[in-house]
């Protein structure tokens, strides 16, 4: 049977804090109080908070947003107002002319960015969100939402850069198309017109 | 002529303290001892008379108008205790900065760091919150008493920290009966405990005052009988006096502390241990535990009252580690020879700094004792052990303070304290608990 020194425990224990005491002043690891307003601890990739909207190149032009509405139905707490912006005989210009996220509705569970099928919206690593206008502070409008592929690129770089791969073999594959469709239909228009001109020398 | 315990205490008196400085046999003294001052007066502005400068100019101003010698004694007193308000006061300040502190660098945090350079604010900072925070007095209370307890609790602190010798020139009261005034006016902190817990006509101060109480009754026993060993041996209850008595080096270097001797560094163990659940401080803090009972007695206080109760809690442990450092740790004498130049209070108040800190890296380590553990720990370990330096007191006394009496007084000691703790350890941290109903 081991016989321990009565009283040896505490003293055990004051080691333990004491070390701790002395070796919080010089050991970096100990140290892991990142002081918040200067400095900040980096996000992870996983991190979603609230949804912003993706935008190539041009913040107008360029906005992947076709205002489709499917967020808008898909959202469960329903924090998405979408309005689609038409020229003025009423056809549609495919691109929203009203797009506001209610935050102080929105529940951050993310299907809208499941669920769009233009890699529009994307959840934002953004956490400061506090104000002190509680009505127009919390409704985030279009100029708030929409950020760049770059952006998005830095926030999520594996995401962002499949997408990107996928968005640029598509526009790729469409270009083909295009080309191809051209093709054909320039191949077609000559044969029509050989066909024309046989027509034409055979009247 | 009888000779008295004095007379042979004297005589008995080691080579190394001088016959001079035991204390005087206590026929038809004064009540008040005469200043040390008064007998030597050097220059105002030494560094040694520092503390006591404010006093001192008073009286001398006083004088000088023609103020009669009464009104200039009172004054004078008036202004050391000031004096000692104002020190302790800032202390308090900064001891409740210190503690957040060491605790956070305990925990590997930092520790408040926003308020002013370091957190060197953060102390104004508490005082203004709490000074603007409601002043709430619940429905059911006895209004005076709910008012009057935080004072009656700031108070005896204030008053225990007067008797104090703070260096060798400054003892702002330097009564002839110190250490019983000490121990008196500490049990009213036990009155004023009390009168929080029952004024606030609530179940939680209550029941918490009532812990407070048991605690505190049953540490007094053992921390005024580990006292008396030091009393047995210097004769006097001044506690001027025990500190001179305390001055000098056995072998050339080592303090002739009261802790360096075989029963003084157990007595001296016990009063701290003592010292400690005095002062309500972890690991002995159920007054005020927030896991049971909210916060004891201080659960219906809010705003300033509440600042009050931690007023005089930190004042009372200034207080109770002062008379530890007085009583075993030679107060304001040096820890070794040729360092005559530094002021005395320096070293007073260095060995209070050092106490104070054992007090914080004990709370940053020990969980809180339950409160059967407290009362047995109490009951059946302190006091036997706090009875035992009694005897070994006298022995170390009468043997003459040389080598026999260690040889006799270190195993009359250690045996007990050995057999004690082996029969502690087995029965309080080997019990498994049995749990009638979740081990079936």
């Amino acid at each position: 049977m081991k016989i321990k020194l009565p009283g040896l425990g505490l003293l055990e224990g004051l080691a333990v804090t004491g070390k701790n005491m002395v070796q919080s002043f010089y050991k970096k690891e100990r140290m892991t109080t990142v002081q918040y307003p200067e400095e900040r601890a980096p996000i992870s990739p996983n991190f979603r908070n609230f949804p912003f909207l993706v935008y190539d190149k041009d913040p107008q032009a360029g906005l992947r947003c076709t205002a489709c509405s499917i967020c808008e139905k898909e959202c469960p707490p329903q924090c998405i107002y979408i309005v689609l912006e038409r020229d003025e005989n009423g056809k549609s210009l495919k691109r929203p002319k009203v797009f506001d996220i209610d935050i102080s509705v929105c529940m951050n569970c993310g299907i809208c960015a499941e669920v769009c099928p233009f890699d529009s919206i994307y959840m934002d690593g953004e956490y400061e969100m506090s104000t002190d206008d509680r009505f127009g502070g919390l409704l985030l409008g279009l100029d708030r939402l929409s950020k760049s592929a770059e952006y998005h690129m830095k926030l999520r770089p594996e995401q962002a850069s499949e997408v990107m791969a996928r968005r640029k073999a598509d526009e790729e594959k469409k270009a083909a198309a295009a080309a191809a469709k051209a093709a054909k239909a320039k191949a077609d228009a000559e044969a029509k017109k050989a066909a024309e001109q046989e027509k034409g020398g055979e009247a | 002529m009888k000779k008295t315990f004095l007379d042979r205490h004297r005589a008995g008196c080691p080579d190394h303290v001088a016959r001079a400085s035991c204390p005087p046999p206590n026929q038809n003294q004064a009540f008040i001892l005469p200043l040390a001052a008064a007998t030597a007066e050097p220059s105002l502005f030494s560094p040694e008379f520092l503390p006591r400068l404010p006093q001192r100019l008073v009286e001398m101003i006083l004088t000088n108008f023609g103020v009669p010698d009464w009104l200039v004694t009172i004054a004078g007193f008036l202004v050391a205790a000031g004096t000692v308000v104002a020190v302790f006061l800032s202390a308090f300040a900064l001891l409740s900065l210190i503690e957040r502190k060491t605790l956070a660098r305990a925990q590997n945090r930092i520790g408040p760091n926003r308020a002013g350079w370091f957190g060197i604010l953060q102390p104004v900072a508490d005082g203004i919150k709490m000074l603007t925070k409601e002043d709430i007095v619940p429905a059911k209370a006895e209004k005076f008493l709910h008012l009057l307890a935080p004072i009656l609790i700031v108070v005896p602190a204030i008053l225990a920290l007067g008797v104090i010798p703070y260096g060798r020139e400054w003892t702002p009261v330097p009564l002839e009966l110190g250490l019983v005034f000490f121990f008196a006016v500490g049990s009213l902190t036990e009155l004023s405990v009390f009168m929080a817990g029952w004024a606030s006509g609530s179940k939680f101060p209550m029941l918490g005052a009532m812990r407070a109480i048991s605690q505190m009754v049953s540490y007094e026993l053992p921390l005024i009988i580990s006292a008396l060993g030091v009393i047995m041996v210097s004769g006097t209850l001044s506690l001027p006096h025990i500190v001179d008595l305390q001055g000098g080096f056995q072998l050339g270097f080592i303090p002739s502390w009261n802790i360096f001797t075989p029963w003084g560094l157990f007595a001296g163990l016990l009063f701290y241990i003592c010292s400690i659940a005095e002062a309500n401080r972890c690991p002995f803090d159920l007054p005020e535990g927030e896991s049971e009972i909210v916060a004891g007695h201080m659960t219906e206080y809010s705003g300033f009252k509440y600042a009050l109760f931690f007023m005089g809690e930190y004042l009372g442990l200034l207080a109770i580690a002062g008379l530890f450092v007085t009583l075993f740790l030679g107060g304001w004498q040096a820890p070794l020879p040729g360092l005559g130049f530094v002021p005395t209070w320096f070293w007073f108040f260095g060995k209070l700094a050092l106490v104070i800190f054992s007090y914080l890296w004990i709370r940053a380590t020990y969980p809180r004792v339950r409160i059967d553990q407290l009362m047995r720990f109490a009951w059946l370990c302190m006091i036997p052990m706090a009875l035992l330096t009694l005897p070994a007191a006298g022995i170390w006394h009468f043997t003459g303070r040389g080598l026999l009496s260690w040889v006799v007084v270190l195993p009359l000691m250690l045996v007990p304290w050995v057999i004690v703790a082996v029969i502690f350890n087995r029965r309080l941290a080997t019990t498994t608990r049995t749990y009638r109903f979740a081990d079936t």
